[in-house]
């Protein structure tokens, strides 16, 4: 059973965009899920009071905690971008080879450009 | 009976309603899409709320929250996040722990534990919307 080989081959398979998109969405889940728990952390803070929330800030108000966050802001973006790709594909749409990269594309610089679009509004004060 | 894909034995009702020995058939493929369309709006609508409540400390943050709209909506995201949250890493789980006792142990500590987050984060909204 161990001797098979496996599917795909790591050491000789050629990664395309496709298939780095989709491990890409796969990490991006599982980073997500991680960082779901700071969401009820964070409603939790605020339920129990204003020195709750001032220790919740002072955790994510430096520059790990604000790498962090872009981090978790584009993973975000990414998750939903690349989500929405595949509710395409599940109604069968957006299927032929070409159409995956230009999908795929689109996925890469929209995450991008929502992160650094929110990030902006956040550092601007722009909504607030 | 040459066929092997599982639908030599089976009647033809059986086949149709496609639900398989465990009865479940695409309930999970179905909810983990569902949920993903329900989180398209939800999260977009939370991302806004926060970049509008992120300059404002603390009460600025739990007046927005306590507002009945923002309420039901965060409510919505939390059982649509959590229960999209359980379902996703399920199938990660499966993929990749080969040992079946450890696969059904993580596989119960997930769904357990995304009930739990759930149900603390909607009472902390509720909280805010009736109490505080």
């Amino acid at each position: 059973m161990s001797q098979r080989p496996l599917s795909p081959h790591l050491q000789i398979y050629r990664v395309q965009l496709t298939s780095l998109l989709s491990i890409t969405h796969r990490a991006t889940g599982i980073g997500l899920a991680f960082g779901a728990p700071i969401l009820t952390w964070w409603l939790m803070a605020l339920a129990t009071g204003p020195g709750a929330y001032s220790s919740f800030i002072m955790v994510f108000n430096n520059w790990f905690g604000i790498v962090f966050l872009v981090g978790w802001t584009w993973a975000l973006f990414y998750h939903l971008a690349n989500g929405i790709r595949h509710l395409f594909w599940d109604s069968g749409v957006g299927l032929e080879l070409t159409s995956t990269y230009t999908s795929g594309w689109v996925v890469v610089l929209s995450s991008m450009v929502l992160t650094t679009v929110c990030w902006i509004f956040v550092t601007q004060g722009w909504l607030s | 009976m040459s066929r092997s894909n599982g639908g030599g034995r089976r009647t033809a009702l059986g086949r149709v309603r496609g639900l398989g020995s465990a009865k479940e058939g695409v309930h999970h493929w179905w909810t983990q899409r569902l949920t993903a369309i329900a989180l398209v709006p939800l999260s977009l609508w939370f991302v806004i709320g926060l970049i509008k409540a992120a300059d404002g400390g603390y009460t600025t943050a739990t007046q927005w929250l306590a507002r009945p709209m923002s309420a039901i909506m965060t409510v919505s995201l939390l059982v649509a996040l959590f229960h999209h949250t359980q379902l996703g890493l399920q199938v990660v789980i499966e993929d990749y722990v080969h040992h079946e006792g450890l696969k059904l142990a993580l596989v119960v500590v997930i769904k357990l534990a995304s009930f739990l987050l759930a149900a603390v984060g909607i009472f902390a909204v509720l909280h805010l919307a009736f109490v505080s």
